[in-house]
């Protein structure tokens, strides 16, 4: 989230669009009421599904799943059309009178630079023009017509109401009042915020999905501003720490990149991750990254890190492809992994296609699943009816099951998606021999330190050198290891105030840059409960710890305009006054200058402004642009008949061939959480257990008409991938939509079906789903493929 | 008000007043409600598990803290001085205690051997060592230490990782500097799904 | 509060009045906005984590509901109901637990001495151990609230966490309520809020809204606020409840006459008891309920 989960309450336009924030994150959904009652806020929810949001809705419009960015683009459209922009908000702080360069195109669904074979982009094309001194041009005229107001205005105009509603199945009636009401908040005073979570990124353009609605929010001025921004509810309680941890194929902690084989050495990796400013006086803050690299190199490697060693730059495992779990998988499928670790996920059930990642597991030498719970993931060698059908005798790879601790058996930080890092204390010991993650992987560590010692083997530097220098090294604590995150500077020994202090000598040590300050000389900051909010905005800059440093409202200079004089009077976040600077939160700017002399709001930008071009960032493009999911329910794309989805996707060899077509499979599947689950957590928890017992299928009631389906009865649903029993909820708040001159019906299918805990048995919904995943992110495409639907007779 | 109506009545003044007249009620006791049951409980400080609201929780367990005292949570409820949450729970957070004492609890290393059909109790010992072993044996034989080019890339692929995103940001980086140090890249968290 | 705080008891006439000191506490009330209410389920985990219930685990039947029913393991439960009016869709959502009657009819059918009580904060209470499971509480209820337990034949119901409220906490249900839906204060106040909340409704144009708590029961400690006012079956609720006709024929007829005709009826009592036997509530009870809680699950 750019803010956080309080500020919901300073909006005037709730938009929930993408998530179902009622049903998966109920007490954040809260400060949306909140804002209804005390702010006269209204709630806009679009959703393939009349869903718990909507049941409190305002405003109510429902689309076909997978049409998300025409909707959006369409809002954009109308936003220009009316005049309902921002215009000092968009000439300050956007990137809308940047000079595009003349070779970049758009034609018929494709940018320039497309290469067929590969389904990839040479993005040469998607830059800017620069002067003499490699500075972005700009036309401040907006006359040119290549700068991105025109590119992008000639870009949208094709997203008219009735094209949007022909994509979309949006009632136009429904999609004006939504426009409407979202374009209201293009007045200085007013502020619409966004909230979205697995519902933008579960598709084949995910991230798109996201850039079309920061489009809009940037249009209307909605960025950096109390009730406004970009929210990304997330996930788990801590997948933001994970993320922040660098838990990812390609990162390490703080966002910074693991290197690839391009990186062949430590300058050649500095300079390709250290931007240079695109205008003149910028902060272009990554401008550091050597501080914050050398520093994490520091705190990985300890004294072993050296200049002469280049800090242990080669230690570290360089990447030729994006190996995340979906290619990973698909290597084990086809025998090319022997081991793998499953910590605190139920892989079988979480993971799209559950029947290939069932044969890829049983393919393994060796499988180590460290959970707190009986996973199903941990017994994919054990038969259960239909549900698992397998012979364990046929199975040749050893499972080990390692009992850990869960969150209130361990103290530690996790951080929620307004990054607060919250600190959390432990309440008793965990049942029989259970231990906490850390002390597991330090336990494996300390034993491989010893064989490599003891046997010699390849390349044993790394392990001997890895900094594991806690006190009792099996047993990290987590006040050690959160001290070491925060950064020392290791002459004087002391905890650092914050990353400013950074160096990139040697000098400092720094586990994640962004969460320095977060344990100072001070103590422990994100342990602080003191939850006054004195300026009554929700900034309680006392409790727990925001990252990064302290900072609770993310771009907030673009609160004020250039001059520093806040849009709103009302909704004063930072202001300059008396020859100062003020503020209820921590400017996301070097507050020490003036407004004259300090910089555009996007400090984390070469060019300090927001994108409505979003130059190379995005595999499938600069702007969005409408594609069908990968299985369409209408065998075309209305604008572009030969583009049809998403042309940057991955397609691993033989994926092609488990997609389904719409004769085959009519009906559009959607995925979802409901309130009173957790994934497959609370399937071991009874109460959870009491409160939704089985999972089930929704449909409209016409569907159900047509098939001879009742309330209540089994059905299977079917997809190119696998099928599935279960029964039918036929329900009036699911209704088919108007596509493309025929009639749509979606069907809904909850994330929650196991058969290993305490619920009824049931598959889950990834027996379904396609691997096929963001162009991007490799998020795969839970929320719109192909079924069909029948009565099941005889179950 | 029919017969059978009729009937119940008689029936109920009947039975319960000569219940009462033969002394068979329980004792003296007066309508006290049922006792509070978090008085002097152990409280502690925690956060939700689930989602990424990141409610405060309060969490109470029976024992003194003593050291002659196992604690067991029985009760878990929202903190109200937490600003997001204020005291409320979502119905999987009002849930909790269920599962922190879920039957489904895993106690014990255990090992499945391959082709076996059952769950061997092993020590941690022996779970370290042998995991240790496999990987020794497959990173040995499969760390790529340079690619075609002769670039150092020392990478291990044929082993992966699927990290965990409930485990706090300590675990986290433990577990990163773990896969790192022994040239895993195939490292993923649930982040993407 | 504590064992005198009672202004209403079971079983008892006005020749054996209850314990009546401290009348003047003030009355109490829980007000559910069903305007506001996302359908979440936290009142129905935390009222059965708090009073330490589990009902067993059902099946799919159709409804995002379950359990299906209220029962002595399930004292709060939400209730769903989809609405179609003036061409819209509205999903209903009923906070479904006592209402706290300030004219108790279960009280007034009981003839158990103080197994149903009234505080005099006004909650209506069961003191259990004294039930002797004639079911009639059950049958008087217009809202369908009590239940009786298939192993321990007592009635059991929400009892607004009355152990919660004596050391001046509010209900488990309305702690964890995320949207607000669910209040707690005095009646005086929650009036007052739902007084508030009617009015801006109707400036939002739910021009029928207003306040369910219902004139045939004396009003309820817990009151609701519904879109539209005028059709609580809309919500599953009673449109006039009232305490029935033979609950009332026990309490203005009857049980004057019953302190000195107890002896009188012994020999019915004992004829009935042999020849009836215990009163059983003809509704469908599930089949098994596991008291111990304990759990055998599929774990390998």
């Amino acid at each position: 989230m750019t803010n956080h989960w309080i500020d919901i309450k300073n909006a005037n336009v709730v938009v929930i669009m993408g998530g179902n924030a009622a049903e998966a994150h109920p007490v954040g959904f809260g400060w949306v009421t909140e804002a209804m009652e005390h702010n006269n806020a209204k709630l806009v929810v679009v959703d393939p599904r009349f869903n718990r949001s909507a049941a409190l809705a305002d405003c109510y419009a429902p689309l076909r799943s997978g049409t998300d960015i025409a909707f959006l683009l369409g809002l954009c459209r109308y936003l220009i059309e009316t005049k309902q922009v921002n215009y000092d908000y968009v000439k300050a702080y956007t990137n809308a009178s940047y000079i595009v360069r003349d070779d970049f195109e758009f034609n018929e669904g494709l940018f320039s630079g497309f290469d067929d074979k590969s389904r990839t982009y040479d993005k040469e094309t998607w830059y800017y023009e620069l002067d003499e001194d490699g500075y972005a041009k700009v036309d401040d005229t907006y006359e040119h017509p290549r700068c991105v107001w025109n590119l992008l205005k000639n870009h949208v105009d094709r997203y008219d109401f009735k094209t949007v509603s022909d994509i979309t199945g949006t009632p136009v009636e429904d999609y004006e009042k939504v426009c409407a009401l979202i374009g209201s908040t293009h007045v200085h005073n007013k502020a619409a915020t966004f909230l979205y979570a697995l519902g933008w990124t579960h598709h084949t353009k995910g991230a798109q999905n996201i850039r079309s609605m920061a489009l809009v929010q940037l249009l209307l001025g909605n960025i950096g501003v109390l009730g406004g921004g970009v929210n990304a509810l997330r996930g788990h309680s801590n997948v933001q720490g994970a993320t922040d941890m660098g838990l990812l194929c390609q990162n390490l902690p703080g966002y910074l990149k693991l290197p690839n084989d391009n990186d062949t050495d430590l300058a050649t990796y500095l300079g390709n991750y250290t931007p240079k400013a695109l205008r003149p006086g910028q902060t272009n803050y990554w401008s550091n990254y050597p501080k914050f690299f050398i520093s994490q190199m520091k705190s990985f490697w300890g004294e072993n890190a050296t200049a002469a060693n280049n800090f242990g730059y080669d230690w570290l495992p360089k990447w030729d492809l994006q190996y995340d779990y979906t290619k990973h998988i698909d290597m084990m499928y086809h025998g090319q992994v022997n081991g793998y670790f499953v910590q605190g996920v139920n892989a079988i059930n979480s993971m799209p296609n559950r029947n290939k990642t069932l044969a890829a597991l049983c393919k393994l030498k060796y499988l180590v699943v460290m959970d707190p719970l009986a996973t199903e993931t941990s017994v994919f060698w054990k038969k259960a009816g239909e549900y698992n059908n397998v012979d364990p005798s046929d199975i040749q790879t050893q499972v080990f099951r390692l009992p850990t601790t869960l969150f209130a058996e361990e103290e530690g930080c996790i951080v929620n998606s307004g990054r607060w890092m919250q600190w959390h204390w432990k309440g008793a010991n965990p049942p029989g021999e259970s231990k906490p993650d850390a002390e597991i992987l330090s336990g494996i560590m300390m034993q491989l330190r010893e064989l490599y010692k003891a046997e010699g083997g390849v390349l044993p530097e790394p392990i001997d050198a890895v900094k594991w220098d806690y006190h009792n090294p099996h047993t990290p604590h987590g006040e050690e290891v959160a001290k070491e995150l925060n950064g020392i500077d290791l002459k004087t020994g002391k905890q650092l105030d914050s990353f400013s202090q950074l160096k990139d000598d040697g000098s400092t040590s720094c586990g994640c840059w962004i969460y320095s300050g977060s344990w100072t000389e001070q103590g422990n900051m994100m342990a602080r409960r003191d939850n006054s909010d004195t300026s009554g905005k929700g900034i309680t800059p006392g409790w727990a710890f925001s990252w990064p440093a302290n900072r609770r409202v993310l771009y907030n200079r673009a609160s004020c305009d250039v001059n520093g004089k806040p849009w709103d009077p009302s909704r004063v976040i930072v202001e300059w006054t008396n020859g100062k600077w003020h503020g209820i939160d921590v400017g996301d700017f070097n507050m020490k200058l003036s407004p004259k002399e300090s910089a555009h709001p996007f400090i984390m930008q070469p060019e300090g402004v927001g994108r409505f071009f979003a130059l190379k960032m995005l595999a499938e493009g600069p702007f969005p642009e409408h594609y069908e999911p990968m299985e369409t329910p209408i065998g075309t794309n209305p604008l572009h008949p030969n583009v049809i989805s998403n042309p940057a996707v991955r397609m691993l060899p033989g994926v092609a061939e488990t997609l389904g077509s719409h004769k085959e499979f009519p009906y559009v599947c959607t995925t979802y959480s409901l309130t009173e689950h957790f994934n497959f957590w609370t399937i071991h928890c009874r109460l959870a257990a009491i409160s939704m017992p089985e999972t089930f299928v929704e449909l409209d009631e016409i569907l159900a008409a047509e098939k001879g389906i009742n309330n209540g009865d089994w059905v299977k649903v079917s997809s190119k991938r696998g099928s599935l029993l279960t029964k039918a909820l036929v329900t009036k708040r699911l209704q088919p939509l108007k596509v493309n001159g025929q009639m749509v019906h979606t069907v809904g299918l909850p994330r929650h079906g196991g058969y290993n805990g305490l619920t009824r048995r049931s598959s889950s919904c990834n027996v379904l789903t396609t691997e096929v995943g963001d162009a991007n992110t490799q998020a795969p495409e839970y929320k719109a493929f192909l079924v069909d639907i029948t009565k099941a007779e005889g179950v | 008000m029919d017969r059978r109506q009729f009937f119940k009545l008689c029936a109920c003044g009947a039975t319960t007043s000569a219940i009462s007249a033969l002394g068979l009620m329980p004792g003296t006791a007066m309508a006290a409600p049922r006792e509070y049951k978090l008085l002097r409980a152990k409280e502690t400080r925690n956060n939700c598990c689930y989602c990424s609201v990141g409610c405060g929780l309060l969490m109470y367990s029976n024992g003194s803290n003593g050291k002659n005292a196992e604690q067991a949570i029985f009760h878990i409820e929202g903190d109200a001085d937490h600003p997001v949450n204020r005291g409320a729970l979502c119905p999987k957070g009002a849930g909790l205690v269920d599962y922190v004492n879920s039957p489904n609890r895993n106690h014990f290393p255990e090992v499945r051997e391959p082709g076996s059909n059952e769950w061997k109790r092993i020590s941690w010992n022996e779970a370290f060592s042998r995991i240790a072993r496999l990987m020794k044996d497959d990173r040995d034989e499969n760390l790529i230490e340079k690619n075609s080019d002769g670039t150092t890339v020392n990478r291990w692929l044929s082993t992966g990782m699927m990290t965990s995103s409930a485990q706090p940001n300590e675990g986290g980086f433990i577990t990163h500097k773990f896969a790192r140090s022994l040239g895993l890249v195939a490292i993923d968290t649930i982040a993407r799904n | 509060m504590s064992a005198q705080d009672i202004i209403l008891s079971s079983g008892t006439s006005e020749l054996t009045p209850a314990a009546q000191v401290r009348r003047k506490l003030s009355k109490v009330a829980k007000l559910f906005d069903a305007t506001k209410c996302s359908g979440c389920k936290a009142c129905q985990v935390s009222c059965s984590e708090w009073n330490d219930l589990r009902a067993p685990v059902g099946s799919f039947q159709g409804s995002y509901q379950n359990p299906m029913d209220l029962s002595s393991e399930c004292w709060t439960l939400m209730k769903y109901n989809e609405i179609e009016q003036d061409n819209k869709l509205r999903w209903n959502f009923t906070h479904s637990a006592c209402m706290h009657c300030a004219d108790p009819a279960c009280l007034t059918a009981c003839s158990t001495k103080g197994a149903i009580v009234q505080r005099a904060n006004g909650v209506v209470d069961f003191e259990s151990d004294k039930c002797t499971g004639c079911g009639y509480c059950v049958s008087a209820c217009p809202f369908n609230v009590p239940r009786l337990d298939p192993i321990d034949q007592k009635a059991y119901k929400c009892s607004m966490c009355s152990d919660r409220l004596q050391v001046g906490q509010e209900p488990a249900c309305v702690k964890s309520c995320v949207t607000g839906a669910l209040k707690y204060g005095t009646r005086e106040d929650m009036l007052f809020i739902a007084d508030l909340r009617i009015k801006e409704l109707h400036k939002q144009g739910f021009t029928k809204a207003g306040l369910y708590s219902p004139e045939g029961v004396g009003g309820t400690g817990m009151m609701m606020i519904l879109h539209d006012v005028s059709q609580p079956e809309n919500y599953g609720l009673p449109a006039d409840p009232k305490t029935s006709v033979p609950v009332k024929l026990w309490q203005d007829v009857v049980k004057p006459l019953g302190t000195a005709g107890i002896l009188a009826t012994v020999a019915v009592a004992c004829l009935h008891r042999i020849t009836v036997g215990r009163n059983i509530v003809e509704e469908d009870e599930p089949a098994a309920f596991d008291h111990t809680h304990s759990d055998k699950s599929d774990k390998e």
